[in-house]
């Protein structure tokens, strides 16, 4: 063991604090999310079982050991008998998967192009396109929606516009009617689809493209045999970007959209603010949890293929 | 230009006024004299003026402005940590749980994680009297919550994309972990760490809907305000608001971005 050139042996007590080091920053996370994010959906769950009721916290407990108990469980599935029973859950739920699945419909078709350019531009210009994608981003959520609503109103923009030019004679109801929630989901996520679907589009190698060319494939069959496949992982993120967070959209409903826009999380927020119905607001997060679940492994998968 | 790339071209402007032009829009209209939010009657500062007269809106901006700022540097602190975990560590037990814990804040609908985070807290309260009321402390927490999964994110692509032989060699001269850590490590994703915590101070600033579930009485963050006054309709104020917070925002990422890309060029050339 006098070999001079290697590493001294770590003493004990290095070895201890190394031990330490790496139980500290992997533990610390791990511990906060586990507690601030995953034990909260089972104590949704468990609510969900339990009875409203007038009180501070308004639901009943889900264990009860007191004298005068008739059991010591009390549980009930009659918040989810409740969701089966009137119809505005059913077309919430309807309505949400809808409105979400057309909107990423609509976000793919224009973001695509849109990455495809990016990815194909030179780089001085892909980097300014990139900073115009990325910018609205991180500019805020609630006030980009917000803009919509001077434009489509009554007295608003378009409806001026459209006068102006002559093209109608009355405003058009576009303020509060689905139209407006489809517009302002695809406005306010089409930087979630671009990014995803650039960095694959960025990364692939033109061989194969070019070798489909020379062999005479027509551009369109290059790009629905090569280019399409290959940018698969790409769209499946960024679908599920779009998709997942717009099932449950609350604020875009409630601004853009009209009394018929009925969207879940609109209807849980409601359910939990202005009916204060806990367990029945708790019985609607699950079942939209087990709605999400499938979208949340396939975009699970999607980010651990990038490692 | 052939067919295609016309059609890729008129995509891109399509796509590029689409994100632009109702924000111009509404800055436009913030100048306006006229108290009918959409017609234009002349240019004016008086919403500016208004707006700084507005206690409730100042307060809620100063209470907003103090939890972005604590909630982006825990969420810094914890997702860095929590990138190293997921590209440093190697192997240990529950990995794949934690790539999932990370993984689903990013997606996870705002009712849900607002909703099972209220019920949480209320049911710590009755079980260990902790938090005694909510308000600034437990959207903080909230806030922390989802922005370290982002703050991650963003480590983890950058760790993952950076040579370790710097690393490598410190460790074979006999550093230990965390030394290699503190004095390799840190310094050289440093710009990451930078836009994770911009990008998780702007995340907090803007949340709406986890805030009004995490919040109590009294605390009312400046997204809560402008959502309550919206509801109504359009208001002239809220576009001068708009206005101060898209520029402020627009002109320090731009700032941000230059330094970071000013420092790339330099690493590159040296």
């Amino acid at each position: 063991m006098n070999d001079v050139s290697g590493p001294k042996k770590p003493r004990y007590s290095q070895l201890l604090g190394d031990k330490l080091w790496r139980n500290f920053v992997i533990g610390l996370p791990y511990f906060w999310l586990f507690l601030f994010f995953l034990v909260p959906f089972g104590i949704v769950f468990k609510i969900s079982l339990a009875d409203p009721i007038v009180a501070q916290p308004p639901f009943t407990a889900l264990f009860d050991f007191g004298a005068n108990a008739k059991s010591w469980l009390h549980a009930t599935f009659d918040n989810y008998l409740f969701l089966t029973e009137d119809n505005l859950y059913w077309i919430s739920y309807f309505n949400s998967i809808k409105i979400a699945g057309i909107s990423t419909l609509l976000c793919l078709l224009l973001g695509y192009p849109m990455a495809y350019g990016i990815a194909r531009s030179t780089p001085t210009v892909r980097n300014v396109l990139l900073m115009l994608v990325i910018l609205p981003f991180w500019t805020s959520f609630l006030l980009r929606v917000y803009a919509w609503m001077g434009l489509l109103g009554k007295n608003g923009m378009v409806n001026g516009l459209l006068s102006y030019l002559g093209l109608i004679d009355a405003p058009l109801e576009m303020l509060y009617t689905n139209g407006a929630v489809y517009l302002g989901i695809v406005y306010t996520y089409i930087p979630f689809m671009i990014l995803p679907l650039y960095a694959t589009l960025e990364k692939m190698d033109l061989d194969l493209q070019d070798a489909a060319a020379d062999l005479g494939a027509k551009p369109w069959q290059v790009f629905v045999d090569t280019t399409l496949p290959l940018s698969m992982p790409g769209i499946i993120a960024g679908s599920m970007l779009v998709f997942i967070p717009a099932l449950g959209e609350f604020v875009i409903p409630t601004l853009l959209g009209g009394i018929d826009s009925l969207m879940i999380g609109r209807t849980l927020y409601d359910e939990f603010f202005v009916n204060r119905d806990w367990p029945l607001a708790s019985a609607v997060a699950t079942v939209l949890l087990i709605i999400l679940v499938i979208p949340i492994m396939l975009f699970q998968r999607s980010q651990q293929e990038k490692e | 230009m052939n067919r295609s790339s016309r059609f890729v071209f008129s995509a891109l402007c399509f796509g590029f006024a689409f994100l632009y032009l109702p924000i111009l829009v509404l800055i436009l209209f913030s100048f306006n004299d006229s108290s009918l939010a959409t017609v234009w009657g002349g240019f004016s500062l008086r919403w500016y003026s208004a707006l700084l007269n507005n206690e409730q809106i100042i307060d809620a901006a100063l209470l907003s402005l103090k939890i972005a700022a604590v909630s982006a540097t825990f969420a810094t602190i914890l997702g860095t940590m929590a990138g190293l975990a997921l590209t440093q560590m190697g192997r240990y037990r529950g990995r794949l749980i934690f790539t999932g814990l990370i993984a689903a804040p990013l997606v996870m609908p705002e009712v849900i994680t607002g909703l099972s985070l209220l019920l949480m807290f209320v049911s710590l309260q009755e079980l260990i009297g902790w938090p005694v009321s909510r308000g600034a402390s437990t959207i903080t927490i909230a806030h922390i919550t989802f922005s370290m999964a982002y703050v991650a994110v963003i480590v983890q692509s950058r760790l993952g994309s950076m040579d370790q032989s710097m690393e490598e060699a410190a460790m074979d001269l006999g550093g230990r972990p965390m030394q290699v850590a503190f004095d390799i490590t840190l310094p050289l994703i440093a710009p990451s760490m930078l836009s994770g915590w911009l990008l998780a101070f702007t995340l907090s600033l803007d949340d709406l809907v986890i805030a009004s579930f995490t919040s109590g009485a009294g605390a009312s963050t400046l997204p809560m305000v402008i959502f309550s006054k919206i509801k109504l309709g359009v208001t002239p104020d809220i576009n001068a608001l708009a206005t101060l917070i898209i520029g402020t925002v627009s002109i320090g990422i731009l700032l941000a971005s230059w330094v970071i890309f000013k420092q790339n060029k330099r690493h590159k050339e040296g």
